[in-house]
């Protein structure tokens, strides 16, 4: 351990010169925009300018790429907070509560909250690279389909306390989610599901469209409908920056959100979007505001933002430890290095160690050139808000289809997210929360895969599902969290709290 | 390799990349920048279709065959961009629409082949215009260094006593290479494909997690992915599916463990339908004289590619067997008809 920090400290010296900060510097601020922009995710980034650094030393080019990796991260929350516009799939839970923030003139607040969430994020995530590579490797290789369903049983179990006042709208919500996840190539016998004969449906409906659709494009229909009729009032952008109130009760969620995103960025399963789901949960769950949530809570941004970022430092744990890529990114970064004749694996640190420490090192440095770029924008985007409405929403609507084209160049994804959009909207007429449905989209597809892949690999044997420690342990849990309401109800109450399920709001 | 060497050099390289990166930013990813240039031999305004994303195979292959093909200078600028789904069957379908459109080729592979089939894809490979196979990559039948299995031939017999409990893992969904490859491995040893526990994972990064932790018997996939872990002794190759043995690797090909198989996965490059013989001729003389530029011989020495160059109607014969291979096991699978 001393010996790591020993050639980290050589990597700062070597990420500090000039060109390595320059190349940074670049990486964070496209990758900023990038996570901006609707559509160009950060794995389409590196790819399209790879050839570009061919004729480079490597390790700036690895600089930059980390750097757009995290850059993109701190800014996909800012279109997902203030347009309700998520452009990756790591920030559709900072739309939950960041855009009622947003709403209620607390734009700025909800924006800087998310970057320090970032940074806290990125920065322990880090820190966790460092530390503890070697051990997460191993333990990732060990995972297998069993625990991986374990925890999405777990994620189904959290999926009931967001279901809204009503369980029945609740559910349907989750099965509308859980249908549009069905559509698409089945991945293991490869025979089509809902795809009507349409080629272009045979990937599967991606989630960032279907977020975009229900959020976005659904509640713009829902403005447009009503606006006549409503006051055309301005979205007031209120104080800058953040109170002491506001960090009292964000201080927590941004140290816990690391602990739930790192472990999951660093093994195979499907990026920073469940770990951002759980870590919204376990806030609302340990927040001592929940009839905030759903309206601003300022827990539910710090969280899962945090989560993000030390997702996407686990992802790269495993990618310079393992050779193994976690996310569509890490493959992307996989490819670059193979170009660069450098094969991340087993065999990197001690291959490679002065470009490994000096990419970690920069990691370091593109987190706090990210804060100090992002934490003095946060007001100034928040402004965007001023825009009167049906411009706003027109503005949101033309984003909305950018960004489902460019996920894939499709004419036929702006058909999908319309008919999304009109479901979304049909959602809200009849008051089905919206939330659910998305949790079924990013879940349902996961939990089919892993347990027919556990099951298969048992060739059939039901028993295989609780073969493992990880397994037994997680299962454990889910009773342990089942149980807790019932034991509690049976105990004499020991404070006056108020009994709240009939002020629970129905979320988004 | 010193980070700190040639600071300069650095600093230039890093305005260069904002010049870029701003035209990534400026410019929608599929559309590319066509200006002139060039001394009017060169083939101008191509285009390659990409039918998979940014990063995948045959983006990687069609990206290094257009900077290579403008190093070189047989082409003006090369528009590459992409256009995936359905496992490269839409990019086919938009190829087979340009009827008579000598700019455009796709980059395409024995992927798209199966994909045809387990997709229903109206439009086939036999309506295009073979150009030119390029690269080839063997697969490898690949264990943990912990496994039982030492040996094709121990492996293989346990296989076949127990085809159920035999898992076999592969990064590609059903109809792509590492689905085929087992496929034809167990045809090879007597073992009905439909019989075979093919485990899908998605892509090599998922199943190395898979082989490594020994959730499935053994792994199936190609070979460049896993130089690494193969030379830290995390895995051990038990056979490589091409028809030689290959440089580096400590391992018999199939044949010679006893499997009458030979598969590799290739990639190459086809044209819409309907083209002009003066078109065709232009396209198959431009990826021609890229195979022997010394930019390609770069390009394949950096991938770790092996040249596997065939012209047009060598390649056009080639696809057709491939095509006839895959449709017969895919046929036993019961994925087509």
């Amino acid at each position: 351990m001393i010996e790591s920090l020993t050639s980290l400290m050589g990597g700062f010296g070597a990420a500090l010169t000039p060109a390595n900060l320059l190349f940074a510097a670049i990486g964070v601020l496209l990758g900023t925009a990038i996570g901006v922009l609707p559509g160009i995710g950060p794995a389409m980034a590196v790819a399209l300018l790879l050839p570009v650094t061919y004729a480079f030393d490597p390790t700036g080019a690895f600089i930059m790429f980390a750097g757009i990796y995290f850059g993109a991260m701190f800014g996909g929350s800012t279109t997902s907070i203030l347009l309700n516009t998520p452009g990756e799939s790591a920030s559709v839970m900072a739309a939950l509560e960041g855009n009622p923030m947003a709403k209620s003139g607390r734009g700025a607040q909800a924006l800087a909250t998310a970057a320090i969430g970032h940074f806290v994020g990125g920065l322990l995530g880090v820190i966790g690279l460092v530390l503890l590579a070697p051990l997460v490797a191993s333990v990732a290789v060990d995972i297998g389909a069993p625990d991986y369903f374990a925890v999405m049983v777990l994620a189904f179990v959290a999926v009931t306390s967001v279901l809204g006042s009503s369980r029945i709208r609740g559910f349907a919500a989750l099965a509308i989610g859980l249908t549009i996840g069905l559509v698409g190539l089945d991945p293991l016998s490869g025979q089509p599901r809902l795809t009507f004969g349409v080629p272009q449906l045979a990937d599967g409906i991606d989630v960032v469209i279907v977020a975009v659709g229900l959020f976005a494009v659904g509640e713009a229909l829902w403005v447009a409908a009503h606006l006549r009729r409503g006051q055309q009032e301005v979205i007031p952008v209120g104080r800058p920056w953040l109170s002491r109130g506001d960090v009292r009760r964000a201080w927590k969620p941004w140290l816990r959100g690391p602990f739930i995103g790192f472990p999951f960025g660093s093994i195979p399963a499907g990026g920073a979007e469940i770990p951002t789901f759980l870590s919204y949960v376990t806030e609302r769950r340990l927040s001592k505001h929940r009839d905030e949530f759903g309206s601003g809570a300022i827990e539910g941004v710090a969280g899962p933002e945090s989560a993000a970022s030390a997702s996407s430092a686990g992802t790269l744990s495993t990618m310079l430890t393992l050779g193994l890529p976690t996310t569509a990114i890490a493959a992307v970064m996989l490819a670059a290095f193979q170009q660069f004749g450098i094969q991340p694996g087993p065999l990197l640190f001690q291959t490679e160690p002065d470009l490994v420490w000096t990419l970690i090192a920069s990691l370091f440095v593109g987190l706090v050139l990210l804060l100090v770029l992002n934490l003095p924008l946060a007001p100034a985007w928040a402004k965007l808000l001023r825009i009167p409405r049906p411009y706003l929403y027109a503005g949101i609507l033309f984003f909305a289809c950018i960004g489902a084209y460019a996920v894939s160049g499709q004419a036929v994804d702006l058909l999908v997210l319309l008919g999304i959009g009109a479901v979304g909207f049909v959602m809200r007429r009849y008051g089905l929360p919206v939330l659910p449905a998305i949790i079924g989209v990013i879940l349902g597809p996961d939990a089919e895969l892993q347990l027919r892949r556990a099951l298969q690999i048992a060739d059939g044997d039901v028993s295989t599902l609780v073969s493992t420690p990880i397994a037994i342990t997680v299962y454990a849990v889910i009773a342990l969290l089942l149980l807790f309401p019932l034991v509690r109800k049976a105990l004499p109450a020991r404070t006056a709290r108020p009994a709240d399920p009939d002020r629970e709001r129905t979320p988004v | 390799m010193s980070v700190r060497e040639k600071p300069t050099r650095g600093l230039s390289a890093a305005l260069a990349v904002l010049v870029a990166a701003a035209a990534v930013l400026l410019v929608p990813p599929a559309v590319g920048a066509l200006t002139g240039g060039g001394d009017g031999t060169q083939l101008r305004g191509l285009r390659v279709l990409v039918p998979n994303s940014p990063g995948g195979g045959y983006d990687v292959t069609a990206r290094t065959a257009a900077k290579a093909m403008e190093d070189a200078g047989l082409t003006g600028p090369v528009e590459v961009f992409n256009l995936p789904g359905a496992g490269g069957t839409v990019g086919l379908g938009r190829t087979v629409n340009e009827s008579g459109n000598d700019k455009l080729v796709m980059s395409m592979g024995l992927g798209v082949v199966g994909s045809v089939y387990t997709n229903d894809s109206p439009s086939t490979l036999a309506d295009t215009t073979p150009i030119a196979r390029l690269t080839q990559e063997t697969e490898i039948v690949v264990v943990a260094k912990d496994s039982p299995y030492t040996s094709l031939g121990q492996l293989v017999d346990a296989w076949k006593a127990d085809p159920g409990g035999v898992p076999v893992g592969g990064g590609s969904s059903p109809g792509g290479p590492d689905h085929l490859a087992p496929m034809l491995m167990a045809k090879a040893a007597g073992l009905p494909p439909k019989d075979v526990n093919y485990v899908s994972y998605d892509g090599g990064g998922e199943l190395l997690a898979a082989v490594l932790g020994g959730k499935v018997a053994f792994g199936v996939s190609g070979l460049g992915e896993y130089a690494d872990q193969i030379d830290a002794g995390e895995l051990r190759v038990l056979a490589v599916t091409a028809g030689a043995p290959v440089p580096g690797v400590d391992a018999p090909t199939l044949k010679q463990a006893g499997l009458d198989v030979e598969f590799t996965n290739w990639r190459g490059i086809v044209a819409p339908p309907g083209l002009s013989d003066e078109g065709r001729a232009d396209l198959e003389a431009a990826f021609d004289e890229l195979r022997r530029s010394p930019e390609w011989a770069e390009a394949l020495e950096r991938n770790g590619w092996t040249d596997a160059y065939q012209p047009g109607p060598e390649f056009g014969a080639f696809l057709e067997s491939e095509n006839e291979r895959v449709a017969g096991v895919l046929r036993e699978l019961g994925l087509t008809s």
